[in-house]
């Protein structure tokens, strides 16, 4: 049995179901993400499980006990939100001892604990300050101290760090997640940033209109998307149409062209239309080997991102992006000029769903 | 091009003298007891007057009464509405501002057929009891004044995600209400306390009509009876009402300082 089980979760604001029939099971000091593009259900899944909202159908279990009935105060879950919302009628010290208060520990147990957070969040010297005299990014570290101090079963974060600007954010995503594994707390972390969600996460989970597209982690989320959504919300890919020829042996065409899978295809009989994906990365310029397909095209574009260049190249009907790196000693196609593509098969994905 | 300043100016000038001649002329004439010379005699016979001193602290300890029970009545109100019910906000609203619309004498009325000494609560039956309703009243009167401070107060603050971190943390709704809410809405509630406090220190007619020692009546028994005295107990209940506006301000402006989120 896992730590926090979520099942059969479903939430209906009048008559518009924003989250259908979601299950997930977390495990003890797991850290997952939920990323999603806006309005997908992020929010209010998280905020079933903290119990702000109330689930229409479905239960959620926390160490074995159901909490779905439980007031949020009685939940013992720390919540961390976009707006910090420190009180900003109490200093810092006061902020992250307002938990303890409210617990009725002694005064000399939360003077320590207050000491060893704000140690923790490396602000020992700002106890006494107001919220307003912090920037954003501290403002949200002693959210974070205010959130832990109590020592909850879970830590749910919402957005923390998107109202913070790219450096702070990336420097605090990196606190968040050391504090994480040192304390072992179990963390369902929401955001819609990509990046965030693929470099501190144990697991992804994907979400897209109310419902998890994939779970998984964020290699296997990253380098083995299910479904479309998930392909192009993670990461750039190459996204293209292509019609089974033979499913058992992987085969397809592509714009005309014979390519195939790695692995053979499930669910699909020959003529069916499919989306497959590629990574720019996994695309390379000249010949192939005999475990990889080669497509000709023409060079559409080419544009300069520092380290890496990005070529754009026409094949017949759909183009195809892919990225090499910037070696001054090898010389870049151009504009017009007709190549020749290749890539392993490993890397060509056949997704779920539609075309 | 360069505007004109002469219109505002105008303006200014001819809402100034609107204002402060009548003042003025009240002052003066307040300072004339003595023949001959200005002095401060009638603020002297006024302020020694003892039915002065007794009818103005009643009229304190009852805006202080009326400040109490209005704050705990409205500041959960409001929280509520705006927590939980965002859209009964219209309705109470319109019930709040009732009592600009009603006249006080209806009012009154009205409570005296619902308390009388008949009734299923006869209110005015003691003393205790009719200071009571009068409080009552008057917290009624002051409500459009309390309830839009207090609204103002805390749509400046962020009262959902500050309730749920407080949520979040174990508290219950005492605590919330106490130790998170009251606190970062005081100046809003300072003021409505103060525009409380003036209203009721100059109130007549719920105070006449149930017979109560209040500060509107005496004032009302002295312009009827005496010539400067009244000039002084207008200036004084004006300056009591403009120390308010005055306090109103100061903690207005603290408020800049101490809620920036
Ligand atoms: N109280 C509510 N009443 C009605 N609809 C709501 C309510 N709260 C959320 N919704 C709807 O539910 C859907 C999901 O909202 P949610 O806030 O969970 O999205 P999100 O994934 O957190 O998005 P974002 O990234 O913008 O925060 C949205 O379409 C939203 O309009
Ligand atoms: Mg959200």
């Amino acid at each position: 049995m896992s730590f926090i089980d979520i099942h059969g979760l479903k939430k209906s604001f009048g008559p518009v179901t924003v989250v259908h029939d979601f299950h997930l099971a977390v495990e003890r000091g797991e850290f997952v993400s939920f990323l999603g593009p806006s309005g997908c259900g992020k929010t209010t899944i998280l905020r079933m499980i903290a119990g702000f909202e109330t689930a229409t159908a479905g239960s959620i279990a926390i160490d074995g006990k159901q909490v779905a009935h439980l007031p949020p105060a009685k939940r013992d879950v720390g919540m961390v939100f976009q707006a910090y919302a420190l009180f900003p009628n109490m200093t810092v010290a006061q902020n992250i001892a307002f938990g303890l208060r409210v617990a009725k520990k002694s005064a000399a147990e939360i003077r320590t604990r207050v000491g060893e957070m704000l140690d923790l969040i490396k602000l020992p010297d700002l106890g006494d300050r107001y919220p307003y005299q912090l920037s954003g990014g501290q403002q949200q570290r002693v959210a974070l101290a205010r959130a832990i101090a109590v020592k909850p079963q879970v830590l749910l974060l919402d957005e923390p760090l998107s109202a913070l600007d790219a450096k702070i954010r990336v420097s605090l995503r990196e606190e968040i997640r050391a504090l994480q594994k040192d304390l072992g707390i179990t963390t369902i972390f929401v955001t819609h940033d990509q990046e965030e969600a693929l470099s501190m996460s144990d697991r992804i989970v994907v979400l897209n209109e109310g419902r998890a597209e994939q779970v998984g982690s964020p290699f296997e989320v990253y380098n083995f998307p299910r479904t479309r959504f998930v392909a192009s919300f993670v990461g750039t890919l190459n996204l293209m149409t292509a019609v089974v020829v033979d499913a058992a042996a992987g085969r397809l065409t592509l714009d005309g062209r014979d390519v195939a899978t790695a692995k053979p295809i499930v669910g699909r009989r020959a003529g069916d239309t499919v989306t497959v994906a590629l990574r720019p990365e996994a695309v390379n310029l000249g010949d192939g080997t005999a475990r990889s397909d080669t497509l000709p095209g023409v060079v559409e574009d080419v544009a300069f991102l520092g380290a890496v260049v990005r070529i754009r190249v026409r094949l017949d009907a759909q183009t195809v992006t892919l990225d090499t790196f910037n070696q001054p000693s090898v010389a870049l196609p151009k504009q017009g000029e007709a190549v020749k593509l290749t890539f392993a098969r490993e890397d060509l994905l056949v997704l779920d769903g539609d075309a | 091009m360069k505007k004109s300043t002469f219109g505002p100016w105008l303006a200014m000038i001819l809402g100034a003298a609107y204002f402060l001649i009548p003042l003025i002329g009240t002052l003066e004439f307040s300072m004339r007891m003595k023949r001959g010379e200005y002095s401060f005699e009638a603020y002297k016979v006024v302020l020694g007057d003892p039915r002065f001193q007794e009818s103005f602290s009643y009229s304190v300890v009852l805006a202080l009464v009326t400040i109490a029970i209005g704050v705990l009545l409205v500041v959960p109100t409001a929280y509520w509405v705006q927590l939980r019910l965002p859209k009964l906000r219209p309705v109470v609203e319109f019930v709040t501002l009732l009592p600009l619309v009603i006249p006080a004498i209806v009012i009154v009325f009205g409570y005296l057929r619902m308390y009388n000494s008949q009734s299923w609560l006869p209110l005015t039956d003691s003393r205790r009891g009719t200071d009571l309703l009068l409080a009552f009243g008057y917290v009624t009167l002051a409500l459009p004044y309390m309830y839009r401070s207090v609204d103002t107060g805390l749509r400046a603050i962020d009262v959902r995600t500050l309730t749920e971190a407080a949520e979040s943390l174990g508290a219950g709704w005492a605590t919330i209400l106490f130790k998170v809410i009251f606190p970062n809405i005081r100046s809003a509630i300072l003021s409505g306390a103060f525009l409380t406090f003036a209203i009721v220190i100059g109130e007549f007619t719920f105070a006449a009509l149930l017979d109560r020692p209040a500060f509107g009546p005496y004032l009302q028994l002295v312009g009827a009876n005496r010539a400067y005295e009244p000039a002084a107990l207008a200036i004084i209940a004006f300056v009591v009402t403009w120390a308010c506006m005055g306090l109103i301000q100061v903690f207005g402006a603290a408020r800049g300082t101490g809620s920036k989120s």
